[in-house]
Order: C-alpha cells, then structure tokens, then sequence
C-alpha cells in the first residue's frame, strides 16, 4: 500500500511534467511569432528606482534613455548635442550671454528652446514649466537630489515662452552648453507629490506608478514592472521622431552572469547590453564559444582603471619609484592576454577617444632594466632574495589593494605583483570588500600604498576632485575631496583652477596638454587602461552604437532595427 | 494539565518577546557598525559627486544621528505599525516586502512539501533495508544533494533544460500578461534545485531516527505479535522517528521567510533572500529590520510549533510543572 502512495506520488510528479512540456512548447511557439515585435535585453542589474534625479544606477540610466530624453547629451563621436533642445546656446549667436546673476557672481544666461513637438507619454507638450518646476524642486535642499551642485550653480530659471527658456548660472566656464544631467520633471505629474519636498522621493509617481504615462518622453513608455525582475516598455504613440522598430522592449535582469549567458543561449534573452552586462573577460571567454551564434562589439569606454599611490609613504615620494613601478609593467602583454587586446593600455587619465586627448604624452614603455635603473638612482640596491633594500637595508616591500571579490582586478593583482617582483621590488596582494575599501580605505587615505579601482567621468571633464591639492581628503576638511594619493602640485592646481575658464581653444588645448604631460610625468597615479564594454548581440539586430562613454547607447534605440538573413 | 500549558504559552510568548526587541536591537547596531555607506561609494567612484553631497545625501537619511536615536525612531515607528520606506525603493517597506513575500512562500514552500513528501517514505523505506541496495543508492543520492552547491546544480538544471534540451524556460517569473499556467512552467527548475538541495538531508535524517526507533522495544513486540514490516514501519517506527524530523523542520520555518538567496539570483526569481541581501548592502534599515524581523518572528513561530507537535505526537511529552520541551 505504501509503495502504491509512493508511486501515486511519482505518478503525480511525471503527469506535472508531461502538463507542463506541451505549455511550454506552445509558449515557445507563440513567443517565436511575438518576438519578431519584441527586444528582450539581458542586464546584470535590475533599477532600483526610476527617479531621473535620485541615486545613479546605470541599469535605470539604461531604461531612461528608451523612455526619456535629455535637454543635451554627448553622441557616439564624443561630441555634444541637443536631444530635447533645438539648438546649443551659443556666445557668438545671442543665445548665451554674460550676466551677473542674482547673487551677484559673474555668470551666464543660457537660452535653449525645446523641440516644438516634444510632449510627454499622455500628449502633454513638455515646455519651459516643467524646467522650471524641475529646477525649484532640485535646488531645495531637503528634496535630496543626487547632483545638487547642478541646481546650485542655476541660480535662476526664465521663462521666455512655451518653448523657450534661459538658465542663469554662476559661472563662465568654457563648456556652458551642456546640460546633461538636467532630467526635465512633468510638472502636471508631480507637482502634487513636489508640494512636499522633504517627502517627495517616496511620493514621486516614478515610484508609485511606474506605468504612468506622462511620466515618460521618449520612443517607448513603461508598460509594467516586475521589482527585482524585468521591465516592460512599449512603443510611445506620442513619440515625434522616427518610428522606433520593436513594439515592445523587455530588459531582464540576471544578476548572476553564468545565468545570464544561459539565458541568453537559450533564447530567453535576446541580447546582453553592454553597459551592464558581462565584464570584458566573461565576454571574451563566451566569445570562444559562442561567437558563431552572436555578433560580439567591444567598446574602449570612460572607466580609467588605475592605481592611486599614497604619497604619505616615503618610498614613494620618490618620483623614480613610481616611475619605476610603471616601466615595470607590461601593460600591452597584461592588455593581451588577460583582455585579447580589448582594453590598450592608458598613458594618462584623459580617454584617447576624448578631443582634449594629448598625442604626445609622455609614454612609459615597458622597460624593466630602465625600472632597475630608476630604483638605483632612488638608493634601493638588490639584496637578499631578489628583494631590493635602501641604505638602511629596509626592504622595498609596498601593499597593493583592490577591491574583493572582482576576479578581474584580483588577476591584474597577481600579474603585476610578478612582473614587479623581476625588477627587486616585493608587493603584499590585499582585498577588501567595496563598502571598506571605499567607505573607510580610501576615503581615509589609509592605504599603505597602492590602490587600483576605477573613475568613471565624461568627455572634458576636468579632474579638479581628484588632482587639486584642495582637494586631498583630510580630517580637518572632513575627509572631503577624492584626491586619495595626496597629491600636491602648485602647477597642477594652476591649470585647473584656469581650464574651466580659459575657453580659447588653443590655450585650452594647451592646458590640457600640460595637464596630461605633468600628470604622466608626476605620476600620482599608475595608469593602467580603460575598460571596455562588450555588448553581445544577436547576428539580426542592426543599428546599435555603443557611445564608450556613460551616457547609453539606448538614447538612440530608435535607430536598433532587425534585419533577417 | 491546562494550567501547565498555560504557563508554557506565557512563558514561550515572554520569551519570544524579548528575543525580538534584542535581535533587533543587535541587528540595527550591526548594521550601523557596517564600515563605508552606498552614498561613500557614490562619491568614491564618480568626481562629480562633491563631498558636500555626500554630507548632505547623509544628513537627509538621518545618517549622521548617533545609532540608539535612529533605533528608538524606529522601533517607535514601527511599533506603531509604521515600517517606513525603503531607502533603496522609495516606496513603502510592505510594498517591497509583500510580493517577495509571496514569491518566496511560493518556491520554498512547495519546495519543502515536495523534499518532505519524498524523503518521508525514501528514509522510511531505506531503514527497512538498511545496507542493501536501496539504501546505498539512496544515500549516495543524499550526499550528493547535500554536497552539491546551489549555484551549481541551478546552472546546470539550466543548461540541461533551457539550453540544451530546450523544455523550459532558463529563469526569470515570466510577463505579467501570461496566463498563469505558463507562468507556473517558470518555477519548475527553481523548486526543482531546492528540492534535490534539501530532499538529501531530510531523508538522512529520517532515516536515521527510523533506524533508532526500529530497534526499540515496543517494535520487537509488535514483531512478535505478528504486525506485517510495512505496517510496523509506518504505523508503529514512524510516529517516533518524526519527532526531531519536526525539529528540524521548526528551525527551518524561518527559511521558508528569509529566502534562498543563490538559487533566487541564478534563476532571476525575485524572492526575500536576494531582498535581505541588497537591503543590508544598501543599508537600507527599514527594509532590511523588517525582512530581518519577519524571519526571526517565523523562526520562533516554528519552534512554538514544533513544541506543540510534539505533544500532539508523543503522548509523554507534558509541559506541566515549569517543563519545556
């Protein structure tokens, strides 16, 4: 009796899984016809809120630029534009002009005229209200906005018409024109949820309704959300550019990327984006297998990996040590073998895509007798077991640390502790979780000596943050700053204290060459490479453009067409 | 009999009590304690992000307060059934949590059925038999499953039945539209995984409390009376060899609430396990005390259960005269 419950317990089990396979099957069927009319993209992160103007998240980023268009951004040439503005204020054409702003600083009134047929998802034109609605809710400061510096270099909005607005800023820098972090707010949407600025984040209908029409202003709408699993957009019938090819997008995350790839062997997935997909060596290891089925584009992008040395640490006050840690480093063998050559070393911390890239900064080629030497000059001569001591007979031993947890980086760690060992020099490999590393490690400059993470930033932008001497974190400046090496030139502030505001483009060229120059010269950091991004697509999808910089290639999905055969 | 049990339930209830409000002031504490903060590595990894907007992002969530003001504020609040919003979500925590909730209840909860319902008579039927040939082939089958890592067997159920075999979707809960008979084809590998992760250890365990309850003496009796194997296994042995089975099972039924954060994150299903994950990474409090709460509040619910399944089984287990179980 008890073998019959048991097999009527089997019987049960197998008659689950015959119901199921026919369902399955069918829906296999019914999605090969639906998926003709659907995009279903794989990220490895799901949104965590789809506020445009709260925390940064790239996947929402991602989804933003299907669903939403910003007044300016920066295209796949790296060069600025409008998307939801007409025309750039110009100085020469009247459209921007000097002022002195309400608070009596030498500013700039900004001019931009938004596209006549632009409105939001529910037909409502977008017009010069909802900018200034935006504004008075970022600038106060219990509304908690992420980039709130933005809004306090705005110190007035002007309505001119409908369509037309002039922003006054506080300052007269060279790159006035961009304003690509202004995410435009429906004013007839959430002014309600607004009237409570202190609350409005956990009011806002882009949390709250999601699906809310009006909340969007680009070729799709969100349809539906799943918290933690997909996204569901739809074409946007009150788009007024060119018609966009999918009916429905899906974006699907899968947090663990060997998943991700299944799904994407399977078929559940389309493709997996770039901008939050697989690292660069999961892709190239994918590649090997799977580059018969998928189109593979690698994209060198703004993410400078580099090693920031604490120059507290007497051994490397020594420009030579660390001129002699980089010779020592085969960049170009590590770019090849662990990356096939996708991410080219760095020689500095401008991108070479960027148009204020210097050809000629001084390079460090890989040059280990040239490392020796160096080390020499410093005082430190070989000694017992390879390892190179000072006068004293005190070790070369310096403490490299990454953060945990990043296969990646850990492997980078590994290949150049080996490659400075040849030259005498002894490196101690640690890790540490993010939250330490960045929350306490660095933030507190208490690194003993290396450590490697990543900036990530945009064309032009000038790093004031992280090379001012102003800018160095201490306990006296409430460890402000992101200056982690310490670094202090009176030259270096010089220039960039003078770059926002020299706008001749030669002279500027010219700042920005010496910048480059004195940065690879002072070395207070190692360049290592900037890493690319590697967006797996289907053989059939044409006519996506990774841009390599932060903003998405997404901003352009209306360009993604499917081409059969 | 009554005024024993009684006092067992205030006594449990007190207990449980306390328990609560110390779990959750260790909790928060911890949590407070965790070094580095999201908005810290905001700042640390984009230079647009000025210190000021740290300090200010900080001062907004109520970060820079000493720990024991934030937890009163809380535990006011939420004694007063105001759990708050989720820092990460930005919505309220109970619109976060209820269909994770419902999610996870789904996965593990059928998942713990189906494991129970296999290894009852697999354990039963291996201790009948013990050192035969079943009884090997079970237990190499129980090693396994209780060796084998979740992460791994998920990738693998996925490349056998989405990629190669093509039968079944490789994650995710499906589109909102579907007709739920298609949606239910999503939670096969899943509940699949935790079934063949859990079935191992249940049937071990119940195999061998049915191996000591085989040998007592009331069985060599029943023996001796003539009672048929089989109904001496499940009539007589079984009842006996359930008891610390139901202990297991009370310790787990917190894992019915708090989630299976790797098997969620392989098969891209939503449930509590990956929600308490990316709420303590984000220190997102209200989220992450109320998850953290719930669990223990179901963990110290099933060990009242188990208490009083005990007496329900075992006639000689009395709570009277200050006993516990």
């Amino acid at each position: 009796m008890r073998l019959g419950v048991f097999g009527s317990w089997a019987a049960v089990l197998a008659l689950g899984t015959c119901l199921s396979l026919p369902a399955s099957l069918s829906q296999a069927q019914a999605q090969a016809q639906a998926q003709a009319k659907r995009l279903v993209i794989g990220v490895s992160q799901y949104p965590t809120n789809f506020h445009p103007l709260f925390d940064a998240h790239v996947t929402r980023s991602y989804i933003n630029g299907m669903t939403r268009r910003p007044l300016t951004t920066y295209n796949a040439d790296w060069k600025l534009i409008c998307m939801l503005c007409v025309e750039l204020p110009d100085l020469g054409k009247g459209t921007a002009e000097d002022v002195i702003t309400p608070s009596g600083k030498e500013g700039r009134a900004l001019t931009y005229r938004i596209d006549p047929q632009a409105r939001w998802g529910d037909g409502v034109p977008i017009t010069s209200k909802d900018v200034l609605f935006t504004w008075e809710i970022g600038r106060r400061n219990e509304t908690g906005v992420t980039n709130f510096e933005l809004f306090r270099r705005i110190e007035d909005v002007r309505i001119v018409d409908d369509k037309t607005f002039t922003l006054v800023v506080d300052e007269r820098t060279c790159e006035y024109q961009g304003m690509n972090d202004l995410e435009i707010l429906p004013a007839h949407i959430e002014a309600e949820a607004a009237s409570d600025p202190a609350n409005y984040r956990n009011r806002s209908l882009y949390e709250r309704d999601t699906t809310n029409k009006g909340l969007w202003a680009g070729p799709y709408l969100v349809k539906s959300t799943q918290p933690g699993a997909s996204v569901l957009l739809e074409r946007n019938p009150q788009w007024w550019g060119r018609s966009p090819e999918f009916d429905e997008i899906e974006i699907r995350a899968v947090e663990n990327t060997a998943a991700l790839m299944a799904n994407l062997l399977s078929g559940d997935i389309d493709m997996i984006a770039g901008e939050v997909g697989l690292t660069l060596d999961q892709a190239l290891s994918f590649e090997e297998r799977a580059k018969d089925r998928f189109t593979f584009v690698y994209t060198p992008g703004l993410i400078y990996e580099h090693i920031d040395l604490n120059l507290d640490n007497p051994v490397l006050q020594d420009v030579r040590v660390r001129r002699a840690l980089l010779h020592a480093i085969d960049r170009e063998a590590l770019s090849q073998r662990l990356f096939a050559g996708r991410q080219p070393p760095a020689h500095g911390n401008v991108n070479p895509q960027d148009e204020v890239f210097f050809q000629d900064v001084p390079r460090y080629a890989y040059d280990p007798e040239r490392a020796k030497a160096l080390l020499g000059e410093a005082g430190f001569r070989p000694g017992p077991g390879g390892v190179r001591q000072n006068g004293d007979g005190e070790p070369l031993r310096l403490e490299f640390l990454t953060t945990a947890g990043n296969k990646t980086r850990e492997l980078v760690q590994q290949v150049l502790q080996s490659m400075w060992s040849q030259v005498g020099i002894q490196v101690q490999l640690r890790a540490e979780p993010p939250r330490v590393f960045f929350g306490e490690t660095l933030n507190k400059r208490s690194f003993q000596a290396m450590a490697m993470f990543a900036w990530i930033s945009s064309p032009r932008n000038i790093p004031w943050t992280t090379l001012h001497s102003s800018m160095i974190p201490s306990e006296a400046n409430g460890w402000g700053g992101q200056n982690y090496p310490g670094y202090a030139s009176a030259e270096m502030d010089e220039i960039l204290d003078r770059l926002k505001f020299e706008c001749e483009p030669a002279r500027n060229q010219a700042l920005w060459n010496r910048l480059q120059t004195l940065y690879a010269q002072d070395l207070p950091a190692l360049p290592l490479y900037f890493r690319s991004n590697a967006d797996i697509l289907p053989p059939w999808l044409k006519g996506l453009r990774p841009t390599g910089h932060m903003e998405p290639s997404t901003l352009w999905v209306e360009e993604w067409s499917r081409q059969d055969g | 009999m009554v005024a024993g049990m009684t006092g067992f339930l205030v006594r449990r209830l007190v207990q449980s009590l306390v328990m609560l409000v110390l779990l959750s002031f260790v909790i928060f504490w911890l949590m407070a304690l965790m070094p580095g903060d999201p908005i810290d590595l905001l700042m640390a990894t984009n230079p647009d992000v000025t210190s000021a907007d740290a300090a200010r992002l900080k001062a907004l969530a109520g970060l820079d307060r000493p720990i024991w003001e934030r937890y009163l504020d809380w535990a006011g609040a939420a004694l007063s059934g105001n759990f708050g919003y989720s820092r990460l979500y930005s919505i309220p925590v109970l619109d976060v949590i209820l269909p994770r909730l419902g999610a996870t209840l789904i996965l593990l909860g059928i998942s713990t059925a189906l494991a129970l319902a296999i290894a009852i008579p697999v354990g039963v039927m291996a201790a009948r038999r013990p050192h035969g040939l079943f009884d090997y082939v079970v237990n190499l089958g129980c090693f396994a499953g209780i060796s084998v890592p979740p992460f791994w067997l998920g990738i693998l159920l996925i490349l056998l039945f989405a990629v190669t075999l093509g039968w079944l979707p490789a994650g995710g809960m499906g589109r909102p539209d579907m007709p739920l008979g298609q949606r239910a084809v999503y939670l096969i590998l899943p509940i699949l995984t935790l079934t063949l992760l859990s079935v191992g250890g249940f049937t071990r365990f119940l195999r061998a409390a049915m191996l000591e309850a085989l040998r007592q003496d009331h069985i060599r009796t029943a023996r001796a009376k003539g009672l048929s194997e089989a109904r001496i296994a499940w009539d007589h042995a079984l009842r006996n060899a359930l008891l610390p089975l139901i202990t297991v099972l009370g310790l787990s039924f917190g894992g019915l609430f708090s989630g299976a954060l790797i098997t969620e994150t392989v098969f891209a299903f939503p449930g509590m396990g990956k929600l308490i994950y990316d709420a303590i990474l984000a220190s997102d409090y209200n989220l992450a005390m109320l998850s953290l709460m719930l669990a223990t509040l179901v963990t110290l619910a099933g060990n009242f259960l188990a208490d009083l399944a005990y007496v329900a089984i075992d006639p000689r287990v009395s709570y009277s005269d200050g006993a516990d179980a």
